[in-house]
């Protein structure tokens, strides 16, 4: 499908769009001029559909697969401050990574309006980490949340969110998950706004600057502009009142708003719903005057009960009798699905439900696996070969080298973030030097990640054996390119250059297909050494 | 065709890697085309690749939710017959039909395992819907075109045929060249075998 030729089509065309596709049509509506990110599932189509765009639209904005999250951040803040209309892009881990320049950024403000998309991933379809809740960040950070629940939402809250940057000179993240990013469905386009203002960086040493104490009259000013916001979020047509009156009522936002849709429907239901797009700030006015007049509502909302929590508290004072259901009736963990909804709805109403118990769980299992003639089997492969017979301890982080957790390779001891297999495989070897750790890293990890981690080996003077596998590309995201690879445009980073400046003593590369016997030898070898080796696997990804 | 469905549900059933997002693709456009509203769930990433994949798709006047309902699917197209019978947690069996590719892709993760074949993956389906039917689609497709790939075309083309999936040859062919244009005169044959197929 030719996605360009799909995503500028003029106002009012009316097509199907996935929600990731839809949030870069908003982007493009709303002027966008800078784009960052790095890719991860869910949030990778964002920032690969810019990277398909962009050359033909050099013109209208700029776009770049940044190292990590916090250095897209960063280079998002940049171009802010130079007020360009901005967009920052990542999944809910990177978030994590961003924070650290995040949350001075809210103090300071935005200049140009900044958007940064964050995806959520519940059931963790995509996540080997933790099933992680963004909407924490409203507290955290204060930092106003969007949170739309499709395609037609995500466009037209991105558009919102630009707009609420502007004026309010703070930086909106729009919250998704994974049933919102790949959901498809029907979008409407509206149009094409450009942006007029002056770009490039004006001093200003009492916006920019967060030393103190100019940082805690920020905070101030912080918690002052959240207000102000709440007075938009109070009249917002995003914070929406529908269905028949009546004395039980439903709270929901995000993707559960269908599932209770598709529940009423299933019981033929027609109750009042307030439907949340503004996660923060709350419109608490308005939700005051909502359940004042209901004896029950359900709060329906993935992972935490953070809607739940405020519908409690704003009861206290407005309706102490109300009957709040929640999470006595829906998992705090995992995704929810219509069923669940309409197991939630059938306790609180007492109308029945049956669903057959029916599946065969008896099926044999299919795991995923690597690729037929990816150079990761020869790798781990010569590895095992390498240290048959012996007690290794095997490193894992986040890549497509995660599936050595499953048969037959079944080499993972440990598994936490991006860059973990080296950066705990330190602590590991600290605590006992005896024992021999093997670290799996891939090549983009090794930017994102890696270098610091290989930087504190070498200076704190421990010695695993790291693995860096160097597949010419970002393989596991969807093919996205890294700084050790050549791609039009940008300046290619030897990886060995890099690892040997850290000062690394021991570092091979090696063709992990075609020189196989030396791979395994040179796995015994290094396994020798006292001090941290680094051996470069160098093999192009099947799917390039 | 009527555009006064209310709920038209599918489940799309198969191995990462055999194109179960483009063809959901091609049948969403095709609702669409049609007149449909449609809703369309996918998962990308690493868990899919090689794995096993569900995409739920569903059109008409009341679908709201990208997800089908537990025991509402209406049809279930499987392109990988354990993965078809892996499914039966949305279906239905007053309502739902199974139509199921006569082809199975091994795991490492079987090894040491009971493999079902696809004639036994019919049978455990059989006992939860209306109707299952089996098609030697894989089989099909390598003899007559040379690839795998366009099982799948072949499948939803005959879902079409056979009318156990409400959308018109008109749009479904649409779709294929809106959807899948750089080898679209095999993908267009393979959707003619599917109309010349006799159930």
């Amino acid at each position: 499908m030719d996605l360009e030729k799909l995503l500028y089509q003029p106002e009012g065309t009316k097509t199907l769009l996935l929600g990731n596709a839809a949030l870069v049509r908003g982007a493009i509506e709303a002027g966008v001029q800078f784009i960052s990110t790095y890719p991860g599932t869910p949030a990778s189509e964002v920032g690969d559909i810019f990277n398909l765009l962009h050359k033909k639209h050099s013109k209208e904005y700029y776009f770049e697969y940044s190292t990590n999250e916090k250095v897209a951040m960063e280079a998002g803040i940049g171009a802010s401050f130079s007020n360009m209309r901005t967009l920052v892009c990542m999944k809910h881990f990177g978030l994590n990574v961003a924070s650290d320049a995040l949350l001075p950024f809210v103090y300071t403000g935005s200049k140009g309006p900044t958007v940064v998309i964050v995806s959520d991933d519940p059931s963790c379809y995509s996540s080997g980490q933790t099933e992680e809740n963004t909407r924490a960040f409203a507290k955290l950070a204060n930092i106003p949340i969007l949170e739309p629940s499709d395609p037609q939402e995500c466009k037209d809250y991105i558009k919102l969110g630009f707009e609420i940057s502007e004026q309010f000179e703070i930086p909106v993240i729009i919250r998704i998950t994974t049933r919102v990013a790949h959901q498809t469905s029907n979008v409407k386009y509206d149009k094409i706004e450009k942006s007029k203002k002056k770009i490039g960086f004006k001093k200003d040493y009492n916006k920019f600057v967060t030393m103190p104490p100019r940082v805690l009259a920020m905070h101030d000013e912080v918690l002052e502009k959240i207000e102000s916001i709440r007075k938009v979020s109070e009249k917002s047509k995003i914070n929406r009142i529908e269905g028949k009156d009546g004395k039980f009522g439903i709270v929901t936002s995000g993707v559960s708003y269908l599932y209770v849709k598709e529940a009423l429907e299933y019981f033929k239901l027609d109750i009042p719903i307030f439907k949340i797009g503004f996660f923060n700030p709350l419109a608490t006015q308005k939700l005051r005057n909502f359940i004042l007049r209901l004896n029950k509502v359900l709060v329906v909302e993935e992972l935490d009960p953070y809607l739940e929590d405020s519908i409690n508290i704003l009861a206290k004072t407005v309706n102490p009798k109300l009957e709040v259901f929640g999470k006595d009736l829906l998992p705090s963990t995992r995704e929810l699905n219509p069923e669940l909804v309409i197991k939630a709805l059938a306790d609180v109403t007492g109308k029945s439900y049956k669903f057959v118990e029916k599946s065969d769980k008896t099926i044999v299992k299919r795991a995923p696996s690597l690729c037929a003639g990816c150079p990761y089997w020869s790798v781990f492969g010569a590895v095992k070969e390498a240290t048959k017979g012996r007690d290794i301890i095997w490193g894992g982080g986040i890549g497509c080298y995660m599936l050595a957790s499953f048969t037959p390779h079944n080499i993972q001891d440990y598994l936490l973030c991006m860059g973990s297999s080296v950066g705990i495989a330190h602590g590991i070897k600290k605590a006992n030097k005896k024992q021999k750790v093997i670290s799996f890293m891939g090549d983009s990890t090794f930017f994102h990640a890696g270098m610091p981690e290989l930087a504190n080996v070498v200076h704190n003077q421990s010695d695993p054996l790291i693995i860096l596998m160097d597949n010419r590309i970002t393989a596991m995201t969807g093919q996205q390119p890294y700084p050790g690879m050549e791609s039009p445009g940008t300046k290619m980073i030897k990886i060995e250059k890099v690892v040997k400046a850290l000062g690394v003593e021991h570092v091979k590369v090696i063709d992990p297909v075609k020189d196989y016997q030396e791979l395994i030898n040179t796995v015994k070898e290094y396994l020798k050494h006292k001090t941290v080796s680094v051996i470069i696997v160098r093999y192009p990804c099947q799917r390039i | 065709m009527s555009k006064n469905i209310d709920q038209f549900n599918i489940v799309l059933a198969g191995v990462g890697g055999q194109g179960l997002i483009t063809l959901g693709s091609i049948i969403a456009h095709a609702a669409r085309m049609d007149g449909h509203n449609v809703r369309m769930s996918e998962l990308h990433g690493l868990s899919q690749r090689l794995g096993s994949v569900a995409m739920q798709l569903r059109f008409g006047k009341k679908a709201y939710s990208p997800l089908v309902t537990r025991n509402s699917a209406d049809l279930v197209i499987g392109l990988e017959a354990i993965e078809a019978s892996r499914t039966t947690y949305f279906s239905d069996p007053k309502k739902t039909v199974y139509l199921i590719n006569e082809f199975t892709i091994y795991s490492p993760t079987f090894v040491g395992r009971k493999v079902p074949t696809a004639k036994q993956s019919l049978n455990l389906v059989k006992k939860f819907s209306k109707r299952a039917i089996l098609v030697d689609a894989t089989e099909r497709m390598r003899k007559e075109l040379g690839f795998d790939i366009f099982a799948g075309i072949y499948l939803v083309s005959r879902a079409v045929q056979d009318g156990i999936l409400p959308i018109t040859q008109e749009s479904l062919l649409k779709a294929i060249r809106l959807v899948v244009p750089k080898r679209l005169d095999l993908n267009i044959k393979a959707f003619k075998l599917g109309q010349d197929s006799k159930n």
